[in-house]
């Protein structure tokens, strides 16, 4: 049995029963949270809500058929939405592939991530204009490609400068499971080394399918960079606030030049792996009954409530709620599968011969059924 | 009689590796999620309750280690059996299969040996999302010093994983993905054959048509459509992508003049592309017309809905066949 997030030492200003309370220690980060009006307490909330529905809604459709999987973030939504939105309007975001929550904050059109998970396509929005860049399956490897884009923000001296249009800082996110891999280790390198604009925010939701995030560390993860560099901290990842106020000061540390950093965010994989996966096979329900009592998403509501916002509100969030699962149905249930000649397109970006043979081929022996095949 | 039991290719690997575990207390099992789990398709499932967790454990997600370690347990005389989830996630393991697993024999001449065993489920046809339909077995048959094996029946992959468990050489055991489910009968008291022995499954005359792993299936529909039309074509499982058993492909192509070769993965420098480049260069006044290769696009493994397109079915099959015949 994990233990009570509240005795692990970790950045949180929510209690469970939603009040605030800025420890002296995380004055620091506490001070973040002053940037926030009502206006923002309403969004995390409407946001958190919002990508749980859709949670919801694409876990029905892949039930259904018409999703080929879905990757749940269920409990997440605390570390995801709050960490979202602590990224300022130039950082560039690399995902793993359950960052649904954060891509709400940035803009990303939710249709394009179940469009991939259909298998309509492989990812395909424009990771320059969103500056939240493509889901990575290969557990790892993005935290590189961060490290590498942070490199380039440095050598393009749009570090430190001081002017708030430039700067420009990188977040990469991964789970625990991820961070065994050589590939994140490499990557704290690279960024110490280089005094890179970069942000580790992992996600320690205790779970890599069916082993416990004990099985990849011996070491709590927030103590995971040191050794190369890379100070890190432990937020309560099912506090939104704590989640928002820490991604926030770090990346304006980066920004202004003061190197990487590692946040590990706490938090809870409710659901499954993915609908592939049967996690009463190797976990206990009364852990998963734990959680479910410390959910982001309660614990903001009271917070809210407390703070004297109204039922109304929360019933237009509901309503909300609603008109987007019909509205994702209804998109799904529209998507056209791609017509062949994706499969040979953006291969090369220049012309290729094997390309264009194997396409003519193809395009003339399914014309040879008549269409009947198509 | 023989003792015969009906297993799908999924239990038949269990049955085989449980085999292996009981016959020499030296073999060792892990990978990611291959424990308590019981691995992602359930091959290792019950190995755990019957052999405890020093002889099959949960790895760190690390590929590169998975290998790396597996090489050092063979050093000290263990005999590993590392998991690969999925084969898109062997890359990470590249370096240590192909620079250090594969040479050490030959570095050490001859002092160490390198008796791993790395299980790959591989392969598409599972409407699964990028990375989890890969065919990487060319990078690995295109290394000296690596075994590549491929079963595509229950029976064969009972006795196969025994015998690569049993090989000093490092072994690629490569288990068609979407067939796990597909049962057959294993007779338990004798293997088929050697593991790099080539298998004829179905004889025929006018064409030879090589496949193997979980091609199998689509192959021997295709021979079945084609027998339908008058087409006597004679079906071969190479079962070994390396080395390839040449002998039985010559032999049957000698008798039938003609050539076709399938598999999923992409044909550019390709088994396929070994096996027509040899046939050629040994029974070349044989041929009565060119070797053809189906397989999958040279294109990035496509998304699901593309999949089908992809890789190669029993008509695009027949449609080699019509066009080797028609030369
Ligand atoms: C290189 C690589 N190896 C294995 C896998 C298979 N795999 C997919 S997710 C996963 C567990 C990852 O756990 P974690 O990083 O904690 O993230 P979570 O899924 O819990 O969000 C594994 C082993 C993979 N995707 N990539």
């Amino acid at each position: 049995m994990s233990q009570d997030p509240t005795d692990l030492p970790m950045v949180q200003f929510l209690s469970m029963e939603g009040e605030v309370r800025v420890p002296a220690q995380w004055a620091e980060y506490g001070e973040y949270l002053k940037n926030l009006t009502e206006a923002d307490y309403l969004k995390f909330y409407r946001d958190m809500a919002r990508i749980r529905r859709f949670d919801n809604e694409a876990t029905a459709l892949q039930r259904q058929g018409q999703l080929g999987l879905w990757v749940p973030a269920i409990g997440q939504e605390g570390a995801q939405i709050g960490s979202g939105y602590g990224v300022g309007p130039n950082d560039h975001i690399f995902p793993s592939y359950r960052e649904h929550g954060v891509a709400l904050t940035h803009g990303i059109d939710l249709m394009s991530i179940l469009k991939m998970l259909r298998g309509v396509n492989h990812g395909g929005w424009n990771p320059d204009e969103t500056r939240f860049h493509l889901y990575a399956i290969v557990l790892g490897t993005q935290v590189l490609h961060a490290t590498g884009y942070a490199m380039g923000v440095k050598f393009d001296g749009k570090v430190g400068t001081g002017n708030k249009d430039e700067d420009l800082a990188v977040i990469s996110y991964m789970g625990d499971g991820a961070t065994a891999e050589g590939d994140v280790s490499e990557a704290f390198l690279f960024a110490a080394v280089n005094e890179s604009p970069i942000v580790f925010f992992v996600q320690n939701n205790q779970w890599a399918i069916s082993s416990r995030s004990s099985a990849q560390t011996k070491v709590p993860l927030y103590q995971r960079g040191d050794g190369f560099g890379v100070p890190g901290v432990r937020i309560d990842g099912n506090d939104v606030l704590a989640s928002y106020a820490v991604t926030a000061k770090h990346m304006d540390d980066a920004r202004a030049g003061k190197g990487p950093s590692l946040i590990e965010a706490l938090t809870y994989r409710i659901g499954a792996h993915t609908t592939s996966d049967d996690p009463t096979r190797y976990r206990e329900d009364e852990e998963v009954e734990y959680w479910k009592a410390r959910d982001p998403i309660t614990r903001f509501e009271k917070f809210l409530r407390r703070n004297g916002v109204a039922q109304d509100f929360f019933d237009e969030v509901e309503h909300a709620g609603e008109l987007l699962s019909a509205e994702i149905r209804e998109a799904t249930f529209a998507l056209k599968n791609p017509p062949i000649e994706n499969m040979f397109k953006h291969v090369y970006s220049e012309q290729h011969p094997v390309i264009d043979e194997q396409l003519a081929w193809l395009e003339g022996y399914e014309a040879s059924f008549g269409g009947e095949q198509q | 009689m023989s003792n015969m039991v009906e297993l799908p290719i999924a239990k038949a690997i269990t049955a085989g590796l449980r085999e292996a575990m009981r016959k020499d207390d030296k073999v060792l099992m892990f990978g990611e999620d291959v424990a308590q789990l019981g691995g992602v398709f359930r091959v290792t499932e019950g190995l755990l309750d019957e052999f405890g967790k020093n002889r099959i454990f949960d790895s760190p997600i690390a590929e590169s280690g998975i290998i790396g370690t597996a090489i050092g347990l063979a050093m000290r005389g263990y005999r590993p059996v590392a998991e690969i989830q999925f084969d898109g996630f062997i890359f990470p393991a590249f370096d240590q299969i192909t620079s250090q697993l594969a040479r050490l024999q030959n570095r050490s001449e001859g002092f160490t040996k390198m008796p791993v065993v790395i299980r790959v489920p591989y392969g598409g046809g599972i409407g699964a999302v990028e990375h989890h339909s890969e065919s990487p077995e060319a990078y690995f048959a295109h290394t000296p010093g690596l075994r590549v094996i491929s079963p595509s029946t229950p029976n064969d992959a009972y006795w196969m994983i025994q015998q690569a468990i049993e090989s000093t050489d490092p072994v690629l055991f490569f288990e068609p993905k979407r067939r796990y489910w597909q049962k057959g009968m294993v007779n338990l008291d004798e293997a088929p054959g050697g593991m790099h022995q080539a298998r004829v499954v179905v004889p025929g005359n006018d064409v030879t048509l090589v496949a193997y792993g979980p091609m199998m299936n689509v192959a021997l529909e295709a021979a079945a459509l084609g027998a339908e039309e008058g087409k006597s074509i004679e079906v071969i499982d190479i079962r070994s992508m390396s080395p390839i058993d040449f002998a039985t492909i010559v032999d049957s192509v000698k008798k039938t003049g003609r050539l076709v070769v399938a598999h999923e993965a992409s044909t550019f420098v390709s088994i396929s592309s070994e096996i027509a480049a040899r046939v050629a260069e040994l029974a070349f006044y044989h041929l009565e017309a060119p070797p053809i290769r189906v397989g999958g696009f040279d294109v990035p493994y496509p998304a699901a809905k593309l999949e089908e397109k992809f890789l190669p079915d029993a008509d695009r099959i027949l449609d080699a066949i019509d066009r080797v015949l028609a030369f």
